[in-house]
């Protein structure tokens, strides 16, 4: 369960990203955060993953407040994550398959085990074939589709997508919009944050819509 | 355990990757940390020997023994037992005192002058050589050896002992001066390469602290880097100490002959060239440390 109350983030220089942001997200939804560019679609984001932290106001996820965790912790909160970025954020100098493997690596998983579970996120997202090639020569929807492999590999609880389908032409991203509902299907929390309102409104998702840092919807 | 043990392998592994990733500036590196330690380390190769060649020459520091004029064989034969079970004591001589004329007699010049001598005026004697050379230990065994009955006059060749205890004491003082100067530069040496490391493994950083890396994670592979450059450059020392020793070896030798002394170079010993190796890889470990400490804040500020 994620949590949200009367959470503010003001960055420095007096810039108020959110204002006042108040919800809660049961396990198991699929949820779309929409507006403009600039509404703080992605702040909100970093917030739940505490990669920021809030100005004001409690993000309490699974019982665990995340404002008050101790520095040490936040690795271990992390980890009940699946991220996905716009940039996604890849290690050119890694393979595929290395690339994928980072998240088991880091949570000191048995080798034979990650290599299958690697194996199976990369056939989930259609990469199988190229797990030996290095993401420079991945296409744009490949080089996305490797992010979102690595996001589920450990088989996270809570799946967040920043901007997913960002630069990508309308095919390629309604394959991966189809990728997350099917991870929503077995259980996954997805949060996904888009300003493709249109395109979201398909997955039939709960809709949080900001504007200029507010929720409106 | 199992875990633990795999990922300290993983990050032993990463970290061996990297270092061959840019094996010209890892060469570089090393040499420096070999040629660094190198001076220091084979400094005290040299002083070790020279040590071993103020034990082996002829002016050894000796205790000479003369007794009274009175002893008698059977106390004479008392000393000698007593000497034979000192702990203190390497070996001595006995020169009894016609023996000690004789040689007297036979010395250019002064022979007319000791055969027109009545009786025998010198007495009997013992040149005791100790089995620690320092100065201390042989002004003890002289002051405890002039207690004995019959000990008429213990005489002690201290000055060259003295002499000698502190020039090899100057030259451990400047040999510890030098490592102590060295060792920063190996640590400051690793301090740069690690940072350089940072640099470029940035963004793999970030992503690993993003989904969920202990600082421990991120920190371990450069520490492994400093530590194997380390010991690298230990590694490459002792090699430069080692054929410096093999390459002069002859040429001492053959010196030492000139001056009919039977003397050859040792090489380090095995615990000192485990300590010089492993001191190394500390000395690396701590600049990765120091290192990874300072730029992985700076990372996480970001």
């Amino acid at each position: 369960m994620i949590s949200l109350s009367q959470v503010c983030k003001r960055y420095p220089g007096g810039y108020d990203a959110l204002k006042n942001i108040s919800f809660t997200l049961q396990d198991g939804e699929l949820v779309a955060v929409t507006g403009h560019s600039g509404a703080g679609k992605s702040t909100l984001l970093k917030l739940i993953a505490a990669i920021e932290r809030p100005t004001r106001g409690s993000i309490i996820i699974n019982g665990q407040n995340t404002s008050s965790l101790r520095p040490a912790a936040i690795p271990y909160l992390r980890r009940n994550f699946g991220l996905v970025f716009q940039d996604h954020k890849l290690l050119f100098e890694r393979t595929v398959f290395e690339n994928v493997l980072l998240p088991l690596q880091i949570t000191g998983f048995e080798r034979r085990e990650s290599a299958k579970r690697v194996r199976a996120a990369l056939d989930k997202v259609g990469l199988l074939d190229k797990e030996k090639t290095f993401p420079i020569t991945l296409s744009g929807g490949e080089q996305q589709r490797l992010c979102i492999a690595r996001a589920i590999v450990s088989r996270p609880a809570i799946l967040l997508a920043d901007e997913p389908t960002g630069n990508l032409d309308a095919a390629y991203a309604s394959d991966i919009m189809e990728l997350f509902k099917s991870f929503n299907q077995v259980g996954v929390t997805v949060i996904i944050a888009s300003h493709d309102e249109a395109m979201l409104k398909r997955l039939n998702p709960r809709l949080l819509k900001l504007n200029s840092g507010e929720l409106v919807l | 355990m199992k875990n633990w043990l795999s990922h300290h392998a993983q990050s032993l592994w990463l970290a061996l990757k990297r270092l061959l990733q840019n094996p010209f500036a890892g060469l570089l590196n090393i040499a420096v940390i070999g040629i660094a330690l190198s001076l220091p380390s084979g400094l005290y190769a040299l002083l070790n020997n020279l040590e071993n060649l103020s034990r082996q020459v002829s002016s050894e520091p000796q205790i000479s023994l003369f007794l009274n004029m009175q002893a008698s064989p059977a106390e004479v034969a008392q000393i000698q037992m007593k000497l034979k079970n000192h702990p203190g004591v390497r070996n001595f001589q006995f020169v009894p005192r016609d023996q000690a004329l004789s040689e007297l007699q036979k010395a250019a010049g002064i022979g007319d002058v000791v055969q027109s001598l009545t009786q025998n005026p010198l007495p009997d004697a013992f040149i005791i050589h100790a089995k620690n050379s320092s100065a201390e230990a042989l002004q003890a065994l002289r002051d405890e050896i002039s207690l004995w009955p019959n000990a008429a006059h213990v005489q002690l060749d201290s000055l060259w002992a003295q002499r000698l205890d502190a020039l090899l004491r100057l030259g451990k003082l400047v040999i510890l001066i030098l490592a102590i100067l060295l060792s920063f530069a190996l640590v400051a040496v690793t301090f740069n390469t690690i940072r350089l490391q940072i640099l470029t493994q940035r963004e793999e950083i970030e992503v690993a602290k993003l989904i969920g890396a202990t600082p421990r994670f991120i920190r371990r592979p450069f520490l492994y880097i400093g530590a194997l450059q380390g010991l690298a450059g230990g590694v490459i020392a002792w090699l430069i100490v080692a054929i410096s020793i093999h390459v002069l070896g002859k040429g001492i030798a053959d010196l030492a002959r000139l001056y009919s002394v039977n003397f050859q170079l040792n090489h380090l010993n095995i615990s000192d060239s485990g300590s010089l190796i492993l001191f190394s890889a500390w000395l690396g470990w701590v600049g990765a440390w120091m290192s990874v400490s300072r730029h992985l804040h700076r990372i996480e500020q970001h």
